[in-house]
């Protein structure tokens, strides 16, 4: 799903005509070995690709809270001939919300520009993403992250990159019935920040630990998919746990997928059948009158856990620009009323059938 | 108090009928014609304002240079700056079309990123269109203005020429935002940039500073980056243009509005005045009856303020309706041609249209001022005798006034124009006016008396007439004077223009063909390859090349407009008239300035200038100034090669060409047709010469209806002065019929009089109106539009209007007084005896 997400998330960013899956050459996606760095950078050949960043932030004198940045690059595979340096080859979308608890709901920006004159664009020889202003990259010292918009502004400063987790099959992740549905899809949990984050003027010193998702493909979602369910948790004994649903439009589900990387570095990988995903708590969003299942219970590899959110209030309500309304909240992870961990919930395809 | 003014004095109006009505139209017709033509202005300013901000959207400032652009490479730099918020990229293209006349304003705007700028542009793909179209080198959005004036519809393909090429765009979608006339498409940037041969160039870069900085300091860090001839600009600086190009046009035509609204108090003046005289006896009776003097001044200025009310608001009435006319059949500009956005709707511009009406008011009242007092000084006692003859008196010879009046004008057609517009050459055309009114009475004198006896007893008595009454001669003929002036001027004004423009371009196209590939601001041009297939056309003995262009100086809102050819080794005179010409040193790269550039950047001959070109200031040297009607913002000439030197452009926009004897050319341009395709425009020096005369014609209808109006005003003043003497010569005329002349000798002496009346005020218009039409042609167009024109008279025409007016005057002077003719004359005699 991630995946489809960053292809829901690129064609609700804006961009209707994302969606052309015109006759553009594509790279097929198929198990191969990833090296890194060269697999953090972009893979500019491919039609999405996307770079995730989620996380808790602690303050002085403010609860802790959640944030998210998340940039896309697309290749909409139109104009490719047009010599334009303007020519639209690649889009790049950059998304921030930050959950603060005072606001009672998600402060978001969203910005969308063709890449090129060096202004906008992905590298392709080391992880740098950005758009105008916003950028996310990793430097020598270390991860930087610089989003800045009306509401709010955050400055991250993040240390070299943490151990990478492959998703999948040594990166290769399935993400429905059928080999062609896949993605490559690099996760690097428990990633330590620190920086500076702006709301409404005042400005704090934060640090925490923040989960990020790499992810590139060429192919659609899944024709009986309706939306997903994501979560990435990291835990406080130091794991990483990663689960993820691809629910039809009854409700039932298409695709299970996850890992859970132990902190003694052990990893299990789960499939289908490996996984039960149970809905405890839903909200109705006053927007748009959709329900999300914002409190779960999932059970894997014979444990129980559940995720509470920080907020209720965590839906993503973009529709007057761009059109995609969806949930990304950060929660908490509770196992026997026992709180073991933090980390992000994704909910999608709650409301008008997805159209991608 | 009031009711009693309304009954004695108010209620009369509707009495004297005829000359009530005139005096009202004559008001309603000069309120309307302000409240139109400033309406219409109005409209035509706010129509393209708003397509400027539809345009510019909340752009702060905005970067542009030269029509054909700059390299984007900038874009990238500017963007950068941490002072810039948005910078969004424009290729901004006049495209003309293909199949029919006219050319399409086409926007290239980064669709992902305009949005943040110009949020009020929001083009809406059509539902049949895939969704990725909108991208699609061919496809373009239309305004709904541009949408409906070329008949388009989504799907279907606007053709459009790009220097030799026609390319079909694709229309994927309406453009909403630009409901409100704004007529132009819109194209994502990259595929603008190609289709529209564009790649690698930005005609604009619109900004937004970002918050909390400053936008003096944004504009210091970012004029560091800019090269010569890129200049930072207020997203409003094209409005201020549009306004500033044809500003002095809508004053002249606001001041010819003036100039009817004042023959139109002229003519409340002249029927009020002899009214006043007419019900002398009426008068003294009230005066009798205890009515005071305070009163009676009041009375007959309460008639003039009722006309004045009346007319002005019929006036507003009507000048809206001129309008709405006026904006369907000749456009925003009145055919002038300033706006190329046509107004869909009037803007009520209520306050400007509440002064015409004010003016209107006053007018009727200034008209009713010199009257009222006449009544009022009137010694009651010999109008209340039986017998009392009422006559005009003798009207005071102001001849050092009028002669005052008239020097005056010298000194003030000498001052330079204020704010760009000629305000003290029109005050210098008041100053005519009032003086020939003031000489009237001194002119009328001289040539009453000295006209010959005539045998014919008709004439005779006219003759008499007028000599005995040169008082009401005079107030008749005064408005005859000012609508004479006010035509002969214009007339004067518009021969030497036409003239001038007719010698200009036998000068200026000398060649026997003429090929066009593009305009200034329009994409392409003839580039070497084509160059060379023109000269090896058989059939054409020689080629010359221009180029336009038009650069940007800084702290100048108005573009400098560049013409580049091949110099001549006979000089630049060659090319255009040429005044003041001289040989630069041998080091100095000559340039010839035209007229408008000397007035408007202050340079002159001999002097050094630098011009960005190509990024970079070179220096010139002035080596004279010529004469150019095509160009009302300032334009200068270079020598072609300096021009290729200085800008790695080897693009010519148009080429002249000379047949070879014997080459018809018919058949060179079937040819060239063959060879260079739909795309190049020939014309022949003929039809450049008739089109430029057809457009220059059609500016100048709406004057011509202006001054129509004013010579109606005109001869509403003879009738309507004629219908109150008539009546007021009853006994005369009873007199006269019971000497034993038929009613039609009578009718032809009021002919006469009416003739000689007009005569008299023809004389004085003549007179005056050549001395504005100097005034017109030396002080006021040049002041407003920078071009000088040679004088010249047209006699004929003259002539033959000034005839027309005196039969015309005639004739209205013999229908006037046919009314009262046709009530028993003989019984006014028997009621004497």
């Amino acid at each position: 799903m991630h995946l489809s997400r960053r292809r829901l998330l690129a064609a609700a960013f804006a961009l209707p005509w994302l969606q052309s899956a015109r006759a553009a050459a594509y790279p097929p996606v198929v198990p191969r070995r990833l090296v890194f760095p060269r697999d953090h950078a972009a893979h500019p050949e491919y039609r999405t690709e996307w770079w995730y960043l989620t996380g808790w932030l602690s303050a002085p004198g403010v609860p802790d809270f959640g944030f998210q940045v998340t940039f896309f690059q697309v290749r909409p595979g139109i104009a490719e001939d047009n010599p334009s340096a303007f020519s639209p080859r690649h889009i790049v979308i950059a998304h921030a919300a930050l959950a603060w608890p005072g606001e009672h709901r998600l402060l978001h920006d969203s910005r969308a520009a063709r890449a090129g004159f060096g202004l906008v664009g992905a590298e392709t020889d080391r992880l740098s993403i950005f758009l105008d202003h916003w950028r996310m990259e990793v430097r020598n010292d270390g991860l930087h992250v610089r989003v800045d918009s009306r509401d709010f502004a955050l400055l991250l400063d993040g240390a070299p990159p943490p151990p990478v987790l492959l998703q999948g099959k040594d990166g290769w992740s399935q993400k429905a019935p059928g080999k062609e549905h896949a993605s490559y899809y690099v996760s690097m949990p428990q990633w330590p920040l620190r920086g500076t984050v702006t709301v409404k003027g005042q400005r704090f010193e934060v640090s925490g630990r923040a989960w990020f998702d790499h992810e590139w493909s060429s192919e659609l979602m899944h024709p009986e998919a309706a939306g997903w369910d994501w979560a990435g948790v990291n835990l406080n004994d130091g794991g990483a746990l990663m689960l993820f649903r691809m629910r039809r439009q009854d409700g039932s589900a298409l695709w299970f997928g996850g890992t859970w990387r132990k902190a003694s570095g052990e990893t299990l990988r789960f499939g289908p059948g490996d996984i039960v995903w149970e809905t405890l708590r839903e909200w109705t969003s006053p927007r748009t009158g959709w329900r999300y299942p914002v409190e779960v219970r999932i059970r894997v590899a014979g444990r129980e856990l559940q995720l509470k959110p920080l907020m209720d209030d965590q839906e993503l309500d973009s529709r007057r620009s761009t059109g995609a309304v969806y949930w990304e909240g950060a929660v908490t992870a509770f196992e026997a009323g026992q709180r073991i961990g933090r980390g992000y919930l994704e909910l999608t395809g709650y409301g008008e059938r997805l159209n991608i | 108090m009031m009711r009693l003014i309304f009954s004695l004095f108010v209620a009369g109006l509707s009495r004297r009928r005829l000359a009530s009505i005139l005096s009202f139209i004559a008001i309603a017709l000069g309120v309307a014609l302000g409240v139109a033509v400033n309406l219409v202005n109005r409209s035509a300013l706010d129509a393209f304002e708003h397509g400027v901000r539809v345009i510019s959207g909340e752009a702060d400032m905005q970067i542009i240079g030269p029509r054909q652009g700059f390299d984007e490479a900038l874009y990238a730099r500017v963007a950068r700056l941490d002072s810039v918020e948005v910078a969004s990229p424009v290729v901004d293209i006049e495209a003309p079309l293909a199949d029919k006349p006219g050319s399409l304003r086409i926007l290239g705007l980064d669709l992902l990123r305009a949005a943040r700028i110009q949020p009020g542009l929001s083009p809406k793909l059509d539902s049949t269109q895939a969704s990725e179209s909108r991208f699609a080198a061919d496809a373009v959005f239309l305004s709904s203005a541009a949408m409906r004036e070329l008949r388009l519809e989504p799907g279907q393909t606007l053709r459009v020429k790009v220097g030799l090429a026609i390319r079909d765009l694709r229309v994927v979608g309406t453009l909403h935002g630009g409901e409100d006339g704004a007529r132009f498409g819109l194209m994502d940037i990259a595929a603008a940039q190609l289709t529209l041969d564009q790649l690698g160039r930005l005609q604009r870069i619109d900004l937004r500073w970002a918050e909390g900085v400053a936008p003096s300091q944004a504009r210091a860090q970012l004029a560091g980056l800019l090269p010569p001839g890129l200049t930072l600009v207020q997203p409003e600086a094209a409005a201020m243009q549009a306004a500033a190009l044809s500003r002095a046009y809508r004053a002249n035509l606001g001041m010819l509005a003036v100039v009817a609204l004042a023959t139109g108090a002229f003519l409340v003046f002249a029927s009020q005045a002899l009214s006043v005289v007419r019900r002398g006896a009426e008068f003294a009776l009230l005066r009798a009856l205890g009515v005071s003097r305070h009163m009676l001044l009041t009375g007959v200025l309460a008639e003039g303020a009722a006309l004045g009310l009346l007319g002005g608001l019929a006036g507003l009435a009507l000048g809206f309706l001129f309008a709405g006319v006026a904006l369907r059949v000749l456009g925003g500009d009145l055919g002038a041609g300033y706006f190329s956005d046509a107004p869909t709707a009037l803007s009520f511009d209520w306050p400007t249209s509440l002064v015409f009406v004010a003016l209107g008011f006053i007018a009727a009242v200034a008209g009713s001022a010199w009257p009222a007092r006449a009544a009022v000084r009137a010694a009651p006692a010999p109008a209340l005798r039986s017998g009392y003859q009422p006559s005009v008196p003798k009207l005071p010879t102001r001849r050092r006034l009028g002669v005052g009046f008239l020097l005056l004008a010298f000194p003030l057609a000498a001052i330079p124009p204020l704010g760009g517009l000629p305000v003290a050459g029109y005050l210098a055309v008041v100053c005519v006016l009032v003086g020939a009114i003031a000489l009237l009475p001194a002119l009328a004198r001289r040539l009453f008396a000295h006209l010959p006896a005539m045998q014919a007893i008709v004439f005779d008595l006219a003759r008499q007439r007028v000599a005995g009454a040169s008082g009401q001669a005079v107030i008749a003929s005064g408005g005859v004077l000012a609508s004479v002036a006010l035509a002969v001027a214009m007339a004067i004004m518009v021969a030497s223009f036409r003239d001038s423009v007719d010698a200009w371009l036998d000068r200026v196209l000398p060649a026997d063909l003429y090929v066009r590939a593009g305009r200034i601001g329009q994409a392409g041009g003839l580039d070497a390859a084509a160059q060379m297939a023109l000269e090896r056309m058989p059939g054409v003995a020689r080629v010359e090349y221009v180029r336009h262009e038009q650069i940007r100086l800084p702290g100048s809102v108005l573009p400098l407009s560049i013409v580049a050819r091949r110099i001549p080794a006979e000089g630049a005179g060659a090319l255009f008239p040429m005044q003041a010409e001289q040989r630069v040193a041998a080091g100095d790269t000559p340039i010839w300035i035209s007229e408008a550039a000397q007035d408007l950047f202050g340079w002159r001959p001999g002097m050094a200038i630098e011009l960005p070109f190509g990024g970079v200031y070179r220096s010139f040297k002035v080596a004279g100034v010529w004469r150019d009607y095509a160009r009302q913002n300032g334009a200068v000439l270079i020598d072609l090669a300096v021009y290729r030197r200085f800008n790695a452009d080897a693009l010519a926009t148009d080429a002249a060409l000379w047949l070879a004897p014997g080459a018809s050319a018919e058949n060179v341009s079937a040819e060239l047709r063959q060879r260079f395709g739909a795309a190049l425009d020939i014309v022949s020096a003929g039809e450049i010469r008739r089109s430029s005369l057809a457009l220059f014609d059609r500016t100048f209808a709406v004057t011509y209806a202006l001054e129509a109006c004013a010579v109606l005003i005109g001869l509403f003043g003879i009738a309507a002065s004629f219908a109150a003497a008539v009546a007021a010569r009853k006994k005369e005329f009873g007199m006269l019929r019971h000497l034993g002349l038929t009613r039609g000798q009578i009718g032809a002496t009021l002919a006469c009089e009416g003739a000689l009346t007009a005569g008299l005020g023809v004389l004085g218009g003549l007179a005056a109106g050549g001395l504005i039409g100097v005034l017109l042609v030396r002080v006021i167009n040049r002041q407003s539009f920078h071009w000088s024109m040679d004088f010249s008279i047209p006699w004929l025409s003259l002539l033959g209007f000034s005839l027309a007016m005196i039969a015309s005057a005639a004739l209205a002077a013999r229908l006037a007084g046919a009314q009262a003719m046709r009530e028993g004359a003989l019984r006014a005699v028997r009621e004497d005896s």
